[in-house]
């Protein structure tokens, strides 16, 4: 896309995370959709365009009365709604549409009329990898870590850092669902799930959800919230199988993302205030790290344990506390754009001073997909 | 016959051929007859030059560990805890498989160890390719 032509104009998450047994999955996403439509002043007369994953567009437009004249049902995992910030761009600029609503909702905790997902049995991952017993995330997205360990020398202490230094971000977040510190001991003493991955590497199951509105940055100052612009934007698919992964120390999608991000963008990493990298475990920052190119390879697990990422240091990073602290429904992108977004407007419980380029850097199934959404503040 | 329970694989008809292969003791792949690439898991065309002209074949059953982790709770058919693992066949091709034979701790389980297959019948049609450690 072209660099600050789009801009994020309306941005909430549900009135309430956490446990929510209350409301329905898809009640969630109209919560989040209404309370960003409330945030900038639109009802759903104007919207027409929407995208959603998790559920269909067609089942969001006609719960929240919408008539959209572009529709995106994306749905690559948690990292979708990073895609369909991009597609959402490039629709407004072509014409397609002038208003997005993009909406997250899922009761990843309670499970209320949440959408089932099975691996049909003759899928290829149904007859290459469930016969061997992973159960979810915890057991296969973990799979490549041994082999990072052994190539780059990572050590478990330097995984139960990443989870402590997010933890200091989560205190400072009074919406966080944990805020108690935590120390590297506490870290490696607390159940083991899946070796080498205890409980406190793994991200939270929470229920909650978010939406964010686009338009054209013409049309953002007529806005009540200050505009939020898109620098740059990528995405990729690579594997829906972990044992595919092409090489275990490096995620192909995450590379690809990236570089076409940063390449619309035409940014340098030394250009980035603040930086959010979808953490359902701990290693994904690291993974995020050196395929974004903010260090080199093998050097991110030294560099988040040096502090280099917490309050006050040189790349800010998770700031909310991300999956491992503050919330994780199931597809936590939509909260990595959600303090992304926070943190341009200038209103983030633990704001960056002064941060102008922010980048929110998503990842889909496990290692399936990459999503990355460059935003400034300053206007074009 | 073991295990009962674990979730097992329906061939279609892309996958037929490395089934039956299980089902008679051999680890099947295929290679392209143009670029000589070889690939997993089974499909009728090549995914890195995209001609359909391609070959089954047998592998040597030879591989090595490539990593894994070490799930602590069991479901059903699994006795915790046990390794679900990424293996590097000799021919190339990389497949998740579990590690039989030997303890199911950090300290047997090194990665670049050598390992052989072996297949398990589960049902009458279904035999899973596992491997344990490689002998001598
Ligand atoms: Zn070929």
């Amino acid at each position: 896309m072209r660099p600050n032509t789009i801009a994020i104009v309306g941005a909430a998450e549900t009135t309430d995370l956490g446990k929510t047994p209350n409301i329905s999955e898809i009640t969630m996403h109209a919560d989040a959709a209404l309370n960003a439509m409330a945030d900038c002043g639109l009802t759903p007369k104007d919207i027409d365009g929407v995208a959603t994953a998790g559920r269909t567009p067609t089942e969001i437009a006609h719960y929240l009365g919408i008539t959209p004249k572009w529709a995106d049902g994306t749905a690559v995992g948690g990292c979708s709604f990073m895609l369909h910030v991009r597609h959402a761009a490039a629709a407004i600029n072509e014409g397609l549409c002038s208003t997005v609503l993009i909406t997250h909702g899922e009761s990843g905790r309670s499970g209320v009329d949440r959408a089932p997902r099975r691996m049909a049995p003759t899928s290829l991952a149904g007859q290459f990898e469930l016969p061997y017993g992973p159960m979810g995330p915890p057991t296969m997205f973990t799979i490549p870590v041994l082999r990072y360990m052994k190539e780059f020398g990572l050590t478990e202490e330097q995984l139960a850092m990443v989870a402590v230094v997010q933890r200091e971000w989560a205190a400072k977040n009074p919406r966080a669902t944990f805020k108690e510190p935590i120390t590297v001991d506490d870290v490696l003493d607390s159940r083991m799930i899946a070796y080498p991955f205890r409980l406190l590497m793994c991200c939270l199951v929470t229920d909650g959800g978010g939406a964010l509105i686009l338009t054209s940055a013409d049309r953002a100052k007529d806005f009540p919230t200050k505009p939020v612009y898109i620098l740059g934007t990528g995405e990729s698919v690579e594997t829906p199988m972990i044992s595919q992964m092409a090489d275990f120390t490096t995620s192909r999608a995450f590379r690809v993302s990236g570089k076409k991000a940063f390449d619309e963008a035409g940014i340098a990493k030394e250009d980035v205030d603040h930086l959010m990298i979808y953490d359902a475990f701990a290693h994904l920052p690291i993974f995020g790290l050196e395929d974004l190119g903010f260090v080199g390879r093998g050097e991110a697990g030294a560099f988040i344990s040096e502090r280099n990422t917490v309050e006050g240091a040189k790349l800010p990073l998770n700031t909310n506390g991300g999956g491992l602290s503050y919330m994780h429904s199931g597809m936590y992108g939509m909260y990595a754009l959600q303090e992304s977004v926070r943190q341009m407007r200038g209103i983030a419980p633990a704001q960056v001073p002064d941060a102008k380029i922010s980048v929110a850097h998503g990842v889909g199934g496990m290692f399936g997909a990459s999503g990355t959404i460059i935003m400034s503040n300053e206007a074009p | 016959m073991a295990e009962p329970g674990r979730p097992l694989p329906q061939p279609t008809p892309e996958t037929q051929h490395f089934w039956d292969g299980a089902k008679a003791g051999e680890l099947r792949l295929q290679r392209c007859d143009d670029c000589a690439h070889v690939y997993f898991p089974p499909r009728p065309f090549c995914p890195e030059c995209g001609s359909r002209s391609v070959s089954v074949f047998p592998a040597s059953g030879r591989a090595t560990l490539y990593s894994y982790v070490i799930h602590h709770r069991a479901p059903p058919g699994f006795e915790a805890p046990y390794a679900i693992a990424v293996v590097e066949l000799e021919e190339g091709p990389r497949m998740m498989t579990n590690i039989v034979d030997t303890p199911q701790t950090p300290e047997a389980l090194q990665l670049d160890m050598a390992l052989e297959v072996a297949f398990e019948a589960m049902n009458d049609e279904i035999s899973l390719p596992l491997f344990r450690p490689a002998e001598g």
